[in-house]
């Protein structure tokens, strides 16, 4: 990211958490990208947040540590931040600001695209509803991914949604096609572990290849985080709409994102929303979501599965709970789930997946897959009522159905939910194991599937 | 006197501009050298603080800003249905032909086609006396919508001169011209109104007509009225938008206004998408014959957030206005809420509650009192409906944030959705316990007079088998349902059925999607008559067991989703076999 032609100011009135307050501007825009060099010729970058009255209100990216006010100069770029995109970029690791990582050169660029991306014309939208195979049941059979859609996992901390996402990201196909797909992954101050985790394993599935890394891990500076999400977006829209590839993209912890967000409001004194969050996160994290999606006429799609954890597992903590109002849905991890060692751990009573009626049914997956998946849903909601009342009255006190919703609750754990890392199902075994589960009900129970599909399928006596 | 100032200040969707002394509050103005839209809503001596619809991103001070002398307003006339705008009446469509699959800036276009003709019929003559809000004469629209060329609301009046004779004309033939007092004013097809200001009508009345939305838990537990006010709080994956497309599709009034405010854009897509191939179940055609969209979806501007609201509302009273029966669904005004919060962050304002500007109340306040059952002015005489639903999301599914306490002291109908009753997938998710109606009382005439006398009274008793059931379930969770004698199982028995057989409906079968009001009713009668059934049966000493064994309750549960509107006779025998089969039971002593 070169920077010709700007103009030099040297004095900077005020440097304060993330913040750099520029004096004396004249010609700086809003959203500017600007370059600050130290006394010791060093670089980083940052942007405008604000600016008049002779002012501007610069938000460094790798912080303000060592800054002083004497010895800096800043440098007003004279363009918005942009990311340098071509085909080259697959298969490369770039840090948190897009900057190869990699010890490779910049690669060559085909055009500059700036990171913050339009919001696309809902009218030029496609509707997302191609079944995408992940070979996971529970995902596959009850949270149907789409291409085009954005499904986070909402984790907690220690719990298994790194395996979850690195599964997807090796087994995603969509059934019947040989088109081009793409992994981008964005470790948004992650440990250091974690993002060489999803790094090895792409690589051991032979899709680093076909894979773009930027990593923001922990020891990274916080506030670059802001812009992490959107260089991997930028470029996973530029291979989904200009490449036509099929682009997965990774984000994790959106949590470490919304924190930096936190850290400059707080820093610019602005009036705070719930628990010190800005009062525009919602429309912060719809600028990163929303930019999911597919549009009329172009070949690719880019969809998102961002990973959060929530803070003490609380749903209704600000970043949760505002994602789920943006995203299409969400895959949740239960924390009984995982101490009972079940692998994946989704509590599918809290996920959903708005997509899911339209991605799945004849055509797709199968006639019966969304009134089975209905039953089953409303069979373990069943199975969890019957167990807390057994944990009072114990079993003795329960009755006859009763008990065979205990089976369903135990089925559905042990041979549906739980399967091995590196097990890939088809969609046809899935929706035989959820037959099997619902055969353990008698027909009277059985509210929500036609009889035609119950004549076919129903195993039960 | 136009203003011409200079940006001296940027920051996000606020701009300062000095020089701005002619300035009005809330007049429209371009910023920058883009010629993005923008509306002034503060000023300060020479600087007008302004709220800018599009991106602010590389907008400089110094750039100048220019008064357009006008409020923010919309274009009203035909071409409007059909049509997906954003917050400011811009068609989506003619922004992407601009700007291709993502949307620029500094676009203008004109909000419906001005060449289009339509086939203008005058309902006037040369002579007639006419004031504000006289049709004189229709055009056909769309297939569904008969559309009124009103004499705009601030006319004078006067007497019609020059109206042209039947044909086809664009929008800018002047179809007529008005004289008073030696002035002549020519009349347009259309005209613009602030969308601050409400449409004026002659008089309010009481709702007591029931909109029919084809959902049974909304018709039959919790209805609305049309020209009434209702709200949808829920947290998220409750089931909102669903909810709020099930109206939009199936409410028995002519035009539907939607506002995607703030929300997903494949929501508005999925509408797009889905809309033109739906029909209506009473006409038979397109749904999107009726239909307006006004999408500003979550990542588009926020300040155009804030108008899409008002731009819904004035095109939803528009239509009122020639006397028809208009819905407006607005989903979320949580993100409405936000919006002014956040330019009430940016004017430094002090904050009330969670950060929102104190006026958060009232501006609520102005929303919902524009819905209403009016009597429009000018001649001839009609009578039309503006009801208002919106959606809350709060934060946390906490329903004692601010934008949910304030809405529920201004709106009469509260649909409380239930993240536990979405947990275990029982849709539509509204708590039967914590909803209520304002309308019930007013409504039950028309019920009487269109489908039975007795159907208050049915619902008082369904409604009361899930009020007992809900206390039961406290005992039921202690000591588990073998504690209770066999009279109080019943209930639970008959509460599960009415929970599985009428308040759940799927909106993605195509049968169930919509239940007329006589299935609706039908189906009700058929769970009370068992309940009655069912308690007679236990006093003659029959088993519960063998109550709970009867075939009748399995087809009764399906019923919602076997059984078409058009086949109410198989209702009927539903009815006539469930009395055979409390006939053969009654008697069989009990057993164990």
């Amino acid at each position: 990211m070169s920077a010709e032609g700007g103009v030099q100011y040297s004095k900077i009135a005020e440097i304060k958490g993330p913040l750099v307050i520029v004096d004396d501007v004249s010609n700086a825009a809003f959203d500017e990208l600007v370059e600050i060099e130290t006394n010791e010729g060093e670089r980083r970058l940052g942007k405008v947040l604000e600016v008049g009255n002779g002012k501007a209100i610069v938000q460094v990216f790798e912080g303000t540590t060592g800054l002083s006010i004497s010895g800096t100069k800043a440098k007003f770029v004279g363009k918005v931040m942009e990311m340098p995109v071509s085909k080259e970029v697959l298969g490369r690791v770039f840090d948190g600001l897009g900057r190869p990582k990699d010890g490779l050169p910049d690669p060559i660029a085909d055009k500059f695209i700036d990171i913050n991306g339009e919001p696309m014309n809902p009218e030029q939208r496609e509707y997302p509803k191609d079944f995408i195979q992940t070979g996971v049941s529970v995902i596959d059979g009850m949270i149907t991914l789409v291409r085009g859609q954005k499904l986070p996992i909402f984790s907690g901390s220690g719990m298994s949604h790194n395996l979850v996402a690195a599964q997807i990201a090796r087994q995603a196909s969509v059934i019947g096609t040989q088109d081009d797909f793409a992994v981008v992954f964005a470790a948004i101050g992650v440990q250091y572990s974690e993002a060489e985790y999803f790094r090895r394993s792409l690589e051991e599935s032979g899709a680093l290849k076909r894979s773009v890394l930027f990593l923001n891990t922990a020891d990274d500076p916080a506030i670059e985080r802001i812009i992490t999400p959107r260089v991997a977006l930028t470029v996973a829209e530029y291979l989904a709409f200009e490449l036509g590839m099929h682009v997965l993209v990774i984000l994790t912890d959106m949590t470490n994102y919304a924190e930096a967000l936190r850290e400059i409001s707080a820093a610019r004194e602005e009036v705070p929303g719930r628990k010190g969050y800005p009062g525009y996160l919602y429309t912060d994290l719809s600028t990163i979501y929303e930019r999911a999606g597919k549009l009329n006429g172009r070949k690719g799609s880019v969809t998102q599965v961002p990973i959060l954890s929530m803070p003490s597992d609380d749903i209704t903590h600000p970043i949760p709970d505002l994602t789920g109002y943006i995203t299409e849905g969400q895959v949740v991890l239960g924390r009984d789930l995982f101490r009972q060692g079940v692998y994946p751990p989704v509590n599918i009573l809290m996920s959903l997946s708005r997509l899911m009626k339209d991605g799945i049914g004849e055509g797709s997956t199968r006639a019966d897959h969304g009134e089975i998946s209905n039953q089953v849903y409303d069979a373990y909601s069943r199975a969890q009522e019957v167990r807390a009342l057994a944990g009072i009255v114990g079993k003795a006190g329960l009755t006859e159905i009763d008990l065979k919703y205990m089976d369903v609750g135990d089925v559905f754990e042990k041979e549906f939910l739980t399967q091995a890392t590196d097990e890939n199902r088809t969609i046809e075994e899935t929706l035989t194991i959820l037959w099997k589960i619902v055969s353990k009900l008698p027909k009277n129970e059985i509210t929500k599937i036609k009889d035609k599909f119950i004549d076919q399928y129903y195993q039960g006596k | 006197m136009a203003a011409k100032g200079r940006i001296v200040w940027v920051s996000g969707p606020a701009v300062r501009a000095d020089g701005m002394s002619d300035a009005k509050m809330y007049e429209t103005v371009t910023v920058g050298n883009s010629k993005l839209v923008g509306e002034v809503i503060r000023l300060t001596g020479e600087v007008a603080f302004i709220q800018v619809y599009e991106s602010t991103s590389g907008l400089k001070p110094g750039e100048p800003v220019v008064g357009t002398g006008n409020p923010l307003s919309v274009l009203l006339g035909p071409g409007i249905i059909g049509q997906l705008y954003d917050g400011i009446q811009r068609p989506l469509k003619e922004l992407s032909k601009a700007s291709g699959s993502y949307i620029g800036r500094g676009i203008t276009t004109t909000p419906v086609d001005m060449t289009k003709k339509y086939h203008f019929v005058p309902k006037v003559g040369n002579g007639d006396e006419v004031s504000a809000g006289s049709i004189i004469g229709t055009v056909q629209e769309t297939d569904l919508i008969e559309h009124s060329i009103m004499i705009p609301p601030d006319h004078k009046g006067g007497k019609i001169t020059n109206i042209v004779s039947e044909g086809d004309y664009d929008l800018e033939t002047e179809v007529a011209t008005t004289e008073k007092s030696g002035q002549s004013i020519p009349i347009k097809m259309y005209h613009k109104w602030p969308v601050r200001k409400p449409r004026p009508f002659l008089k309010r009345y009481d709702p007591t007509v029931p909109l029919l939305t084809g959902q049974r838990v909304i018709d039959t537990f919790f209805p609305i009225a049309k020209g009434g006010t209702g709200s949808i709080p829920g947290a998220f994956g409750t089931g909102k938008t669903v909810t709020l497309h099930q109206i939009a599709k199936w409410a028995d009034s002519q035009v539907v206004v939607y506002i995607g405010c703030g929300e997903r854009g494949n929501e508005m897509t999925e509408v797009l998408v889905e809309f033109p191939h739906l029909k209506d179940p009473r006409t038979g055609k397109p749904l999107m014959d009726r239909t307006v969209l006004v999408a500003n979806t979550s990542n588009m501007p926020v300040a155009a957030r804030e108008a899409s609201i008002y731009t819904g509302v004035t095109i939803a009273e528009y239509y009122r206005d020639m006397g028809k029966d208009v819905v407006l669904v607005a989903d979320s005004t949580s993100r409405w809420a936000e919006s002014l919060r956040e330019m009430s962050g940016r004017l430094e304002e002090m904050p009330a509650e969670e950060g929102y500007p104190s006026y958060l109340a009232s501006r609520l306040a102005e929303f919902y009192e524009r819905a209403g059952r009016v009597r429009a002015s000018g001649s001839p005489d009609r009578d039309g409906s503006v009801t208002l639903v919106g959606a809350v999301s709060p934060s946390g599914g906490d329903f004692t944030e601010p934008v949910t306490t304030h809405t529920m002291r201004f709106i009469k109908t509260f649909w409380a959705l239930d993240a536990k009753l979405a947990y275990s997938r029982h849709y539509p998710s509204i708590n039967w316990m914590n909803s209520y109606s304002g309308y019930l009382a007013d409504i039950a005439k028309w019920w009487g007079e269109n489908i039975s006398d007795d159907w208050l009274s049915l619902r008082s008793d369904a409604y009361g088998v899930l009020q007992r059931e809900d206390t039961l379930k406290e005992i039921v969770r202690l000591l588990g349902p073998e504690a209770l004698p066999d009279e109080e199982k019943l209930i639970l028995e008959v509460a599960r059925m009415v929970k599985i057989g009428l308040l759940q409906q799927n909106s993605f079968d195509d049968v169930d999607t919509y239940c007329s009001p006589e299935k609706q009713y039908k189906l009700l009668k058929l769970l009370v008559d068992f309940y009655k059934r069912g308690q007679q049966a236990l006093k003659d000493g029959t088993a519960l067991a063998d109550i709970r064994a009867m075939s009748i309750v399995g087809s009764m549960l399906k019923a919602r989703m076997d059984i078409k509107d058009d086949e109410m006779a198989k209702l009927d025998q539903l009815d006539i076999d469930m009395q055979e089969q409390f006939k053969s039971i009654t008697g069989v002593k009990v057993r164990n």
